[in-house]
């Protein structure tokens, strides 16, 4: 659409502008100056300049949890999206079935987050959940409760559980803006299933697609109370993300300046990678 | 034929896949704890509402939904206020910095919560907002206005220039052809703005625990309670958990025929 230029517009933006200012520049120029001082107490600071930086960029716990944040995004993504389509592919296009699977397919989106925790937690307890005890009792020793790589399955699953219905359902109303003339000239060329999916339906998806994996990025990049109920980050530190380390540091041991430090260079790589995404995405758009 | 019935099979398995663990809880619900402990079984023997009762009895209890229910409403309100009018600068007109303006906007729904966290306590401290419905109303915004812009802006490059221009012709003034005509036409639009805000702000707990300690403590704080020296109360916390499941399955009731639409941000 060809927008008109008008300066003025500015005055139905500045509601919003005032808004995000007010919650989103005051508490990151504080965080900001936390990372640049040591603060012994409300009139005593002292500069420091990237000392918190250094020693954050050194902290092996910090690494490690970047890894292991880095591994679960990826398993998350990698799991959910084909998933996602592939449920959207089996989703009925219309009548009450269609809404009916619509709306049992939103319901996890809907659930807050410490619940979708419990709800897993008791699932999958051997004593009292159905899912732990199915496992125990076909001859698995399953506890996510003190094996590692039980604890990481029984995290991806719950996020699988949790999330693939979005990627599900926008997947869906991609589905849904095809023009039937499509499918009946597929149907006149005798397309098969998979050329139908591979050159009519896939590229419909693109848009779609990509705000569902920017989405699951940030949101899985960022999570914190699911895994925290469910194995409150252990056994060990093995299911520690990031946002628990940064939790931990900022409010268990009040290390100020190192968190904000942290917190800082946690941000900028969340921007980062969403931001080449991003332009990946569109530039594969122009070249075509 | 063959196909659509491995169509339906498939996707039954994974609607099984979501339901499990949600009856689980359910079954839960209705249980004692002595059975719940005492032993598995796939549906209640000893049918009990005790769990539900304890939970409708203590105004510690349900207060908590009451304080979830009023800063999620608050921050829906919010949310469209100002989102509305932005954004229609957005998808009708260039300005200075506009895309500069819109990246920044949405580079806020990217960052952790657990990066504002001590920030966002300090700031709603030191202005006398600590443990008020509106602090963390304001503090969801963050997340949930930026997200609400970019669907409305969606809805409305959907919606013709030619409207607008023809209401001003016909003498309507910005604000009367806002809300006489324009709002209405994108009326899908803005139940979904409504749905996704009400997503957030309902799930969220991290900011909105930091953000309260006893007037405005939202439910999901409050049913950390039911873990006691002597065990964790699972009947109980089943019960709290199925509750807070209820109010998100009746706002996807209401926008299921917006769903298809609007879960494509509009976009389609």
């Amino acid at each position: 659409m060809n927008k008109v230029e008008n300066n003025k517009a500015w005055w139905l933006v500045l509601p919003v502008f005032l808004l995000v200012a007010f919650s989103a520049v005051v508490p990151l120029m504080t965080v900001v100056n936390y990372s640049v001082q040591d603060i012994f107490d409300a009139n005593t600071a002292v500069f420091v300049g990237v000392e918190w930086y250094r020693e954050v960029l050194q902290d092996s716990r910090l690494q490690d949890s970047l890894v292991r944040q880095f591994i679960y995004s990826f398993a998350v993504l990698l799991i959910e999206v084909p998933l996602g389509i592939a449920v959207a592919l089996m989703m009925p296009t219309k009548g009450r079935m269609a809404s009916l699977c619509l709306i049992l397919l939103a319901i996890p989106l809907l659930i807050p987050l410490n619940v979708v925790g419990t709800i897993w937690q008791i699932f999958g307890r051997a004593d009292i959940g159905l899912f732990g005890w199915a496992l125990n009792s076909i001859g698995i020793d399953y506890n996510y409760a003190s094996n590692t790589a039980d604890a990481w399955v029984t995290v991806v699953l719950m996020d699988v559980w949790h999330w693939t219905s979005l990627v599900a359902l926008l997947c869906y109303s991609g589905l849904r803006a095809i023009p039937d003339a499509f499918y009946q000239a597929a149907h006149i060329d005798r397309a098969s299933n998979w050329a139908i999916f591979r050159y009519i339906q896939l590229p419909r998806l693109k848009s779609v697609l990509v705000i569902g994996i920017l989405l699951r990025f940030m949101d899985s990049f960022m999570i914190y109370t699911e895994p925290f109920v469910l194995t409150g980050g252990g056994p060990g530190n093995s299911t520690t993300f990031l946002s628990q380390t940064l939790t931990k540091m900022a409010i268990g041991q009040f290390d100020l300046g190192p968190a904000a430090a942290f917190s800082l260079i946690y941000f900028l790589i969340v921007l980062l990678v969403s931001w080449l995404f991003f332009t990946t995405i569109t530039h594969m758009d122009k070249d075509k | 034929m063959n196909h659509s019935k491995r169509k339906s099979f498939g996707m039954s398995l994974f609607i099984l896949f979501i339901l499990i663990p949600i009856y689980w809880l359910l079954n839960m619900s209705f249980k004692h704890n002595e059975e719940i402990l005492g032993g598995l079984s796939l549906w209640p023997q000893d049918f009990t509402f005790d769990n539900y009762i304890t939970i409708f009895t203590d105004p510690s209890w349900y207060m908590g939904y009451v304080n979830s229910m009023t800063y999620v409403a608050m921050n829906m309100v919010i949310t469209l206020l100002v989102a509305l009018p932005a954004a229609y600068a957005f998808s009708r007109y260039k300005f200075v910095g506009d895309k500069h303006l819109f990246f920044w906007l949405l580079s806020n729904r990217m960052a952790p919560p657990a990066v504002f966290l001590l920030p966002f306590f300090q700031l709603y401290s030191s202005v006398g907002l600590f443990d008020t419905h509106i602090a963390v109303a304001l503090a969801h915004c963050l997340f949930s206005v930026p997200l609400a812009v970019w669907i409305l802006e969606g809805f409305m490059s959907g919606v013709p220039r030619e409207i607008d221009e023809t209401a001003y012709i016909d003498g309507y003034s910005f604000p009367r052809f806002f809300i006489r005509i324009f709002i209405p036409m994108i009326s899908s639009g803005i139940g979904v703005t409504a749905f996704f805000s009400f997503m957030f702000s309902w799930v969220e707990l991290l900011l909105a625990r930091t953000l309260t300690s006893v007037e405005a403590k939202p439910i999901a704080a409050i049913m950390t309670r039911t873990v006691t020296a002597s065990g964790i109360d699972w009947g109980v916390l089943a019960a709290a958990g199925v509750l807070t499941i209820i109010p998100g399955v009746l706002v996807v009731y209401f926008v299921r025929n917006h769903v298809a639409k609007g879960f494509a941000l509009g976009r389609v």
